[in-house]
């Protein structure tokens, strides 16, 4: 397995503070928006993410993670049933402006799902999605996101990995490519 | 372990620890889903599952039928009165017709002890046991232990009494079995004539003083006299067994715990529990009923995970 660094510690810094200023960009001082985090991996995104907002704008912003898997398309496709994580939404989303998170924008078929879950808590007034990586050109539906942190070009071989201070130990985002046969 | 090791939900005896563990966090999830302004996943779109009913029953019937709609499976529902097992049909021939429909489950209730687990290995689909005879009714042994660690956070070293009809009471196996998997102490309690003579070999205390058992407990889950089930006399007068062994209001509030009362339904106001038992604080037979729709849609979307695709 071959390893390459897509973001170092500094520009996965520099990522996220350029992703907080463009969400400000749009949504002012995040007075109808709320941020949602899709379970288990964007929900690290949405934490960091809340965290240097709220150190920008001096007030709260409003976040919650979402569990999206009683509405994936796989269900029974795979060998295992796919375990649950939390969702907690405690507030109120109809007619807000959502930003869905997550770390990793692939098939986007994850997105879809993540929609559909969404739409069972309320009516949102607008909906955007909000991705570190973009894997581009590798989508399976008509899904793009509208905030990107980083977009490689990858082969379906490979994978993105999105590691975190708090739990793999240092910020960055490795690209694994398995070694070529022969 | 990720899984559950079984095909077919029969009988708690057949589950694991860690099958309990796994179906009360789904039903964590489900419960949450089960609170939302929309009640409904999309989970189970592509399966259709069939409640047969050859026995009465009203909240395990609803339950069962609200779990799957709320995950979404097309639901065909069946029940012996109104069908052709009046005109002489076997069990097996009903149920091969129902499943030559395209059914991928079947949540079953049935009289005869062990119809489910006979069904199971007879028949091309998953067999959930709704409660057969006198046997088990696993489902309601694994909401009342998931009310019991809702409430207390662990199951593990809690003492639990069950009190009354045990020797008809397929919910007082299921008990014994569940809490026992996941570490609580039970005792049973009830009159000589209603306690199997054997009961002690599953490792359980018995108990024939009400007030003993209720000041040594955390939890007391009181069952139905199963009147229907029972056809010779095992006590003089419901009246004296109400005396004896039913739950009032003095004898709760007289303990020097505050135990959580349990009743699986249907209740009979004034014999086994008065009413205002039944309706006081200490009491959940209300939240058994919610976590019952709650570990019903973990236990047939585990299940259902295992069906194969075509």
């Amino acid at each position: 397995m071959e390893k390459q660094v897509i973001l170092n510690t500094k520009h996965f810094e520099l990522t996220l503070n350029r992703l907080c200023y463009q969400l400000i960009e749009s949504h002012n001082d995040f007075s109808n928006t709320v941020l949602i985090g899709l379970q288990p991996r964007g929900v690290n995104v949405v934490a960091r993410l809340k965290f240097q907002l709220e150190a920008i704008l001096g007030k709260e912003v409003v976040c919650g993670n979402l569990d999206i898997t009683f509405y994936r398309d796989d269900f029974r496709r795979r060998e295992r049933p796919i375990i649950p994580s939390v969702t907690n939404i405690d507030f109120v989303i109809e007619n807000k402006n959502v930003v869905l998170v997550d770390d990793v924008l692939y098939t986007g078929r994850t997105i879809r799902s993540g929609l559909d879950a969404l739409l069972a808590f309320g009516r949102p007034k607008k909906v955007e999605l909000l991705t570190l990586i973009d894997r581009r050109f590798r989508r399976d539906l008509p899904i793009q996101a509208d905030y990107v942190g980083k977009a490689v070009d990858t082969l379906i071989s490979e994978r993105v990995s999105v590691e975190w201070k708090e739990i793999e130990g240092e910020d960055k985002i490795v690209l694994y490519t398995p070694e070529a046969n022969g | 372990m990720d899984n559950l090791s079984v095909e077919h939900l029969t009988s708690i005896k057949d589950l694991t620890r860690q099958d309990i563990e796994l179906i009360f966090k789904t039903a964590d999830s489900f419960k949450e889903v089960i609170n939302r302004p929309i009640k409904k996943v999309p989970s189970l779109r592509d399966i259709t599952i069939a409640n047969l009913f050859f026995e009465n029953s009203t909240r395990t019937r609803l339950s069962f039928e609200m779990a799957e709609k709320r995950l979404s499976a097309d639901v065909v529902n069946f029940s012996a009165a109104s069908s052709s097992v009046k005109k002489g049909e076997t069990l097996i021939d009903t149920v091969n017709n129902i499943l030559s429909m395209k059914v991928d489950m079947v949540v079953m209730r049935h009289p005869n002890p062990g119809a489910a687990k006979f069904l199971s290995e007879r028949v091309d689909a998953k067999v959930v046991n709704a409660g057969d005879g006198t046997h088990e009714h696993p489902t309601q042994g694994l909401l009342d232990a998931f009310t019991i660690r809702e409430k207390f956070g662990t199951v593990e070293g809690k003492k639990v009494v069950i009190v009354g009809d045990i020797l008809h009471s397929r919910v007082a196996l299921s008990n014994i079995y569940c809490l026992q998997k996941l570490g609580a102490e039970v005792m049973v309690c009830g009159p000589t004539t209603l306690i199997p003579k054997y009961i002690h070999e599953l490792g359980v205390k018995v108990e024939h003083n009400l007030r003993t058992a209720l000041e040594w407990c955390d939890v007391a889950n009181m069952l139905r006299i199963q009147l229907e089930r029972q056809d010779i006399k095992y006590f003089p007068s419901l009246r004296e067994y109400s005396m004896q062994f039913g739950l009032t209001k003095e004898i709760l509030d007289s303990l020097p715990n505050k135990i959580m009362v349990m009743h699986p339904g249907p209740i009979n106001r004034g014999v086994e529990i008065t009413s205002d038992v039944a309706d006081s604080s200490q009491s959940v037979i209300l939240q058994q009923v919610e976590n019952g729709v709650a570990v019903r849609m973990a236990v047939i979307y585990l299940l259902a995970s295992k069906i194969e695709r075509a």
